[in-house]
């Protein structure tokens, strides 16, 4: 099977604290750890299974400056046997449906029964997916936490709903799929992997070679288009307790003890 | 604004879901004054319509056998079919808003605006809305041109459950966008298993999250939880590692619990883990991190390494008893 999986380099929120830059046009930047978004990384992980069982091949793609190379070589030294790399001066400041447009354009230059997203990135809007497959008229189910191969022409996959539920549903390919963090276990990348691939070509695709025009992607046809970011003026918030490990946990043995926390 | 306002009803056994009572609320702090129009799909749906129309003034009903599971992929040709070019559409930030919404917006030619937890108005033809990124550590006011419509989603809890009120009219569509077929079929729903305890009966819950580093520093939530005489549950990603059950889970996609008193020890804080947390129990949020968004919402908060405050606040319990 020739699959496609869609990346991100993401601020990492688990070791970060993020903050909102002085005029709130965006977020801190200096001295973030970066990372692959957690979902593409289990997508990338499901591909690469899907590929060692039955065969094909993994290309992987993200959508973003030379520092979005790193990735797409991390989730190579993964296994991934081809990389690529979507910029152009255009594609800045595009939403949603721009980056799906520029990714979708890049899937018809190939020829792939499966497309790949991670469920959802640093944003939280779970987008991207859907709206690729909505641009290639392909079928799509979001949060797949299974994925069988059959016969070659469809899938039997599992959507992980409400309260932990599995969805099983079949779907016919070629189909777009976004994957659920704990549908496999992501294997370990050391320097070793990074090193094998530290020289291999990514080859670069501008809006040129993908064919996509100014008018559909960009800032300027953007529709969706964030004005600032803030902090929330915290409601009452928690009581903050203070004091060293032994004092902190002083004063919370005794709240629990009156709450009925300790029995 | 003159585009028709939709929301999509979802339901399960015959009732219309929380979020249909959140929507109706969103849709009114959206455009005040203006009137939704309630959808409801699915096969033996009269009920939900009666329900539904208890909260909007107009009720679509699309009443087929086909749709007796809501298939996004058959609902969105429905709806393209039955929807006005350039409407406003409201749905569940949910893993079928999920399913539905994005490639809905496309093939609509409107604006997707996902996971909204506020309304700021309408200026012209731009919608302003409040959203969060980076796991809820920072807001974001965004701005959507609706001009030729939008897919909106809103996120579970970001609006209150409106009142119902009688009096709502349900119309009958079922014969329209009859016969359509999808490449995707529904064929089970397998329901979570049940783990080793029970953590929604449990009244003092000690919760684990990504931010107890490895599986080996599990043990110090233990002995912490054993002093206390409660029960371990966590976050998803300690699932997702497999270092604990799939039955200790609290979420949207875990379980829903209500304990009197829960702590959550290296938990961010994500509306996915809160969302199964309810009964307003007693939060103590310990996380190394001052913004956390946990300490938005906790009871009280302590900002310490885990690996350093557990082995003392585990000591301290076990004297106090
Ligand atoms: C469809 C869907 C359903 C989901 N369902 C659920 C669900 O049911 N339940 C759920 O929990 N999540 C769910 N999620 C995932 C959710 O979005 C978050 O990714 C998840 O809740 C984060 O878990 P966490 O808080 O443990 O980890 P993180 O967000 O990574 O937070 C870890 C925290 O630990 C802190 N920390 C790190 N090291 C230390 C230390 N040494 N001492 C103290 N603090 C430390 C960090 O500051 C951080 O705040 C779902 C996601 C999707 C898309």
């Amino acid at each position: 099977m020739e699959i496609l999986v869609c990346v991100k380099r993401v601020p990492d929120s688990a070791e970060n604290e993020i903050s909102v830059a002085p005029n709130g046009a965006d977020i801190k930047r200096d001295d973030l750890v970066y990372s692959v978004n957690e979902w593409d990384n289990y997508a990338v992980e499901e591909a690469i299974q899907i590929v060692e069982r039955d065969g094909g091949k993994v290309t992987v793609i993200s959508v973003g400056d030379s520092d979005a190379e790193e990735i797409v070589r991390r989730e190579m030294a993964m296994g991934a046997e081809q990389g690529l790399l979507a910029t152009d001066a255009t594609f800045e400041g595009s939403d949603g449906l721009g980056i799906a447009t520029i990714l979708a354009a890049a899937a018809k230059k190939g020829s792939y029964d499966l497309i790949l997203t991670g469920a959802l990135a640093d944003d939280g809007a779970a987008q991207v997916g859907g709206m690729i497959a909505a641009l290639l008229d392909l079928p799509y189910a979001s949060v797949v936490n299974k994925i069988e191969t059959k016969d070659g022409k469809s899938l039997r996959i599992g959507r992980e709903i409400e309260g932990g539920a599995q969805e099983i549903n079949d779907i016919e390919l070629p189909c777009v799929l976004s994957i659920q963090t704990g549908i496999n276990e992501p294997r370990y990348v050391g320097i070793r992997g990074i090193r094998k691939v530290a020289s291999v070509e990514i080859p670069v695709l501008d809006a040129a070679a993908l064919g996509v025009t100014a008018g559909k992607v960009g800032a300027d046809s953007a529709n969706v288009k964030r004005v600032d970011y803030f902090v929330p003026v915290a409601g009452a918030g928690a009581e903050m307790l203070s004091g060293s490990n032994d004092e902190l946990a002083d004063k919370l043995v005794a709240l629990l003890k009156a709450k009925g926390g300790i029995k | 604004m003159n585009a028709k306002l939709f929301v999509f009803v979802s339901h399960r056994n015959g009732k219309a879901d929380d979020s249909a009572f959140e929507l109706a609320s969103a849709a009114k702090t959206m455009l005040p004054g203006s009137a939704a129009t309630a959808i409801v799909c699915g096969s033996g749906v009269d009920a939900v319509a009666t329900e539904a129309a208890q909260l909007f003034a107009e009720v679509w009903k699309f009443d087929q056998s086909a749709l007796a599971y809501p298939n996004a992929e058959l609902i969105r040709p429905l709806l393209l079919e039955v929807v006005p070019a350039g409407s406003v559409l409201l749905l569940a930030h949910d893993t079928f808003g999920f399913d539905l919404g994005p490639g809905l917006s496309v093939k609509l030619g409107a604006a997707y605006v996902p996971d909204v937890v506020g309304f700021d108005g309408l200026d012209g033809t731009a919608l302003k809305v409040v959203r969060q990124e980076f796991a809820g550590q920072v807001s974001a006011h965004v701005n959507a041109n609706v001009a030729n419509g939008a897919v909106v989603t809103v996120r579970s809890g970001a609006f209150k459950p409106s009142e119902v009120s009688p009096g709502g009219q349900v119309i009958d569509k079922s014969d329209e966008a009859a016969g359509l077929t999808a490449k995707r079929t529904f064929i089970e729903v397998i329901e979570a298993e049940a783990g080793d305890i029970d953590i929604t009966r449990e009244d003092v819950l000690v919760s684990v999250g990504r931010g107890i580093g490895d599986k080996e520093n599990i043990g110090l939530v233990e002995e912490l939880t054993d002093a206390m005489g409660a029960a371990m549950s966590c976050s998803r990603p300690i699932v997702d590692a497999k270092w604990l059950d799939k039955g200790r889970q609290v979420g949207t996609s875990g379980k829903t619990v209500k304990p009197k008193v829960y702590l959550a020890l290296g938990i961010s804080g994500s509306f996915q883990h809160l969302g199964g947390l309810k009964g307003n129990p007693f939060l103590v949020a310990v996380n190394k991190n001052p913004k956390a968004p946990i300490f938005q919402v906790a009871t009280v908060g302590i900002i310490a390494d885990l690996l350093e405050f557990l082995p003392v606040l585990t000591e301290k319990v076990q004297k106090a008893k």
